[in-house]
């Protein structure tokens, strides 16, 4: 293991090293906590001057509630949740295909097809920008839920193959030409040998798709526009326009907006640092 | 594994022509779903942006060819030449996320008690949304109340207003940019480091190699891996940097925080006219700059596939 464990030197060094760890913590998310201490603080501290100091009184409920209460935040939460979980669903399913197709068998272009869809999620949005919304608008889907998930699904196809593909690579193909033996037909082959053995894959995939879809904002504001289609990444935007300088609730308002994609990390932390680190090691 | 299959009542080799191909056509019929959803919404855009970019176009009436004046015009903008330093800057800093990364997580591998929940909360900001950290930092950088002047004060320097001064702006925002990133590499590094042959760390050991030279010539080499992913995921990031500037600047002040990808933005679709056809060719500029690196990518992973 390297570094030396830290078992291995001596006490003062080790007890520096446990000191240092939760210092070191605070130091890295210091803008975070900053923002965490203002969400709880009363309006009175921010006229009064006392950005820094200890809260005058605990607001955390007053500021939540009128977060919850008082804007449109559920409303832009629940356009991110219907924008997000269809994505999730709808790549992930077809990624499933193309992987076990350029995963499982031996064709020409198959190395091409799959370098396509590689260099095709490496692209920057804004070559996509201009025909991606004109299309969008031709079919009358612009500022609308659909015209933002049908649009994720493409691109995340890409990077879904990629990972999908490389997945199934590493399953043992004697599985599959041992059915292939036994008569039995492909798509049976695909549902009932290949898929149950890529639930991991499944898993990770999709925790790690939600996550990017969720936190979205480029395409947020390209393809919509209003409260009844916008996701949350966007909608902070207008809500805090709304409370201009009201910096509790900006900050609550934030937290609120950032929560879903860390709750879905905590929950779901081996599949999430699998799908992240795929490739990372041989 | 087979016994758990259902009895295999499927329709009896009716037809040996498909009986025959199966094998060759299933691929087809997999990829066909994806392949059509791809190049509908992905492949085909990438050439008609390529075509928008010979137009004068606003986005609702007659499109005017116009040959190559966008990018003529392109060549004299000053603008456009700021926002490629600025994406020249975001390539070379954010590379600093992987030496980073990798120091954090050379920190952080140890097996005391809580470390995994350290881990966790040290990845912590790459989850986050980039519109949250950029709201994040521009109040820590803000010239009033801000935590970053709080604290040079206390050290009689400041106030420093980061995003309203043009020397600063741009490498104000990528920090904020490198925060999260930093933390990318990190998750990939520990990774990495996990897997490093303990066998060969302690003969290397019993060699007398410690420190920085066990780092360069015995552990660096096994994580060559997690380094190549840390650096395709770093330059993608960096080139597609839009969110922070978008939330934290909105390109000022006076433009001196733009980039490509914003500039592009910025031309196409907002209160500066909707100019479609030269945002398509500021696009197709930051896109060759891409491909070089999309090439070099590829170009690895074709080596790597050959030798499978």
């Amino acid at each position: 293991m390297f570094p030396k464990p830290i078992e291995k030197s001596s006490r003062t060094w080790q007890l520096t090293y446990q000191g240092l760890l939760p210092l070191a913590l605070i130091m890295w998310l210091l803008p975070l906590l900053a923002v965490a201490v203002f969400s709880i603080k009363p309006e009175a501290d921010f006229t009064t001057g006392n950005y820094w100091g200890f809260p005058s009184s605990f607001e955390g409920f007053n500021n939540y509630g009128r977060v919850f209460f008082d804007s449109d935040m559920p409303r832009y939460l629940l356009n991110s949740v219907f924008i997000t979980v269809p994505t999730v669903i709808g790549a992930v399913a077809l990624s499933c295909m193309t992987g076990f197709a350029l995963g499982i068998y031996k064709f020409k272009s198959n190395l091409w097809i799959f370098f396509m869809f590689v260099a095709g999620n490496f692209v920057p949005f804004q070559i996509l920008m201009v025909p991606v919304r004109d299309l969008t608008l031709d079919m009358g889907l612009y500022n609308t839920k659909l015209g933002l998930v049908l649009f994720h699904v493409a691109f995340q196809t890409g990077f879904c193959t990629l990972f999908m593909r490389n997945f199934i690579r590493a399953l043992p193909f004697e599985l599959i030409e041992a059915a292939r033996v036994e008569g039995i037909a492909e798509w049976r082959i695909f549902v009932y040998v290949v898929l149950p053995l890529m639930k991991p894959a499944i898993a990770a995939l999709s925790v790690l798709i939600f996550t990017f879809i969720w936190n979205d904002y480029f395409w947020a504001i390209v393809l919509t526009q209003g409260v009844e289609s916008q996701p949350v990444t966007a909608g902070i935007t207008s809500f805090n326009a709304q409370f201009r300088a009201a910096y509790h609730l900006m900050s609550a308002g934030s937290i609120v907006a950032a929560l879903p994609p860390v709750a879905m990390f905590f929950l779901m932390q081996k599949h999430f640092i699998a799908g992240l680190t795929l490739g990372a090691v041989k | 594994m087979t016994t758990a299959l259902p009895q295999t009542e499927y329709d009896p080799p009716k037809s040996s022509w498909w009986r025959r191909n199966q094998i060759g056509i299933s691929p087809w019929l997999f990829l066909a779903p994806g392949i059509l959803f791809f190049a509908f919404y992905v492949i085909f855009p990438i050439f008609q942006s390529f075509n928008v970019s010979f137009y004068d176009w606003d986005g609702l009436g007659d499109a005017e060819f116009v040959g190559v004046e966008n990018y003529q015009e392109l060549y004299w903008d000053d603008a456009f030449y700021t926002s490629l330093w600025n994406n020249l800057l975001w390539l070379v800093l954010y590379l600093l996320a992987i030496p980073g990364g990798l120091f954090i997580a050379l920190f952080l591998n140890q097996t005391v008690t809580g470390i995994r929940l350290y881990k966790s909360l040290f990845f912590f900001p790459f989850v986050i949304s980039q519109v949250v950290v950029g709201l994040v930092f521009t109040w820590f950088y803000d010239p009033t109340f801000g935590l970053l002047n709080s604290i040079i004060g206390t050290f009689g320097m400041g106030p420093i207003n980061v995003l309203g001064d043009e020397n600063y702006v741009t490498y104000g925002i990528i920090l904020a940019g490198l925060w999260p990133q930093t933390a990318y590499c990190m998750i990939l590094y520990l990774t990495g480091l996990n897997a490093v042959d303990p066998e060969q760390v302690e003969a290397a050991r019993l060699d007398g190699a410690k420190g920085a030279r066990m780092l360069w010539y015995v552990i660096l080499p096994q994580l060559k891996p997690a380094t190549f992913i840390a650096f395709v995921v770093t330059i993608i990031g960096a080139l597609r940097s839009f969110d922070l500037i978008s939330i934290m600047t909105n390109g000022g002040p006076f433009g001196e925080s733009r980039v490509l990808s914003f500039y592009m933005f910025e031309v196409a679709l907002s209160e500066y006219g909707f100019r479609m056809g030269y945002g398509a060719a500021i696009a197709v500029v930051l896109f060759l700059i891409m491909l070089i690196f999309i090439a070099y990518f590829l170009w690895s992973m074709y080596q790597e596939e050959r030798t499978r």
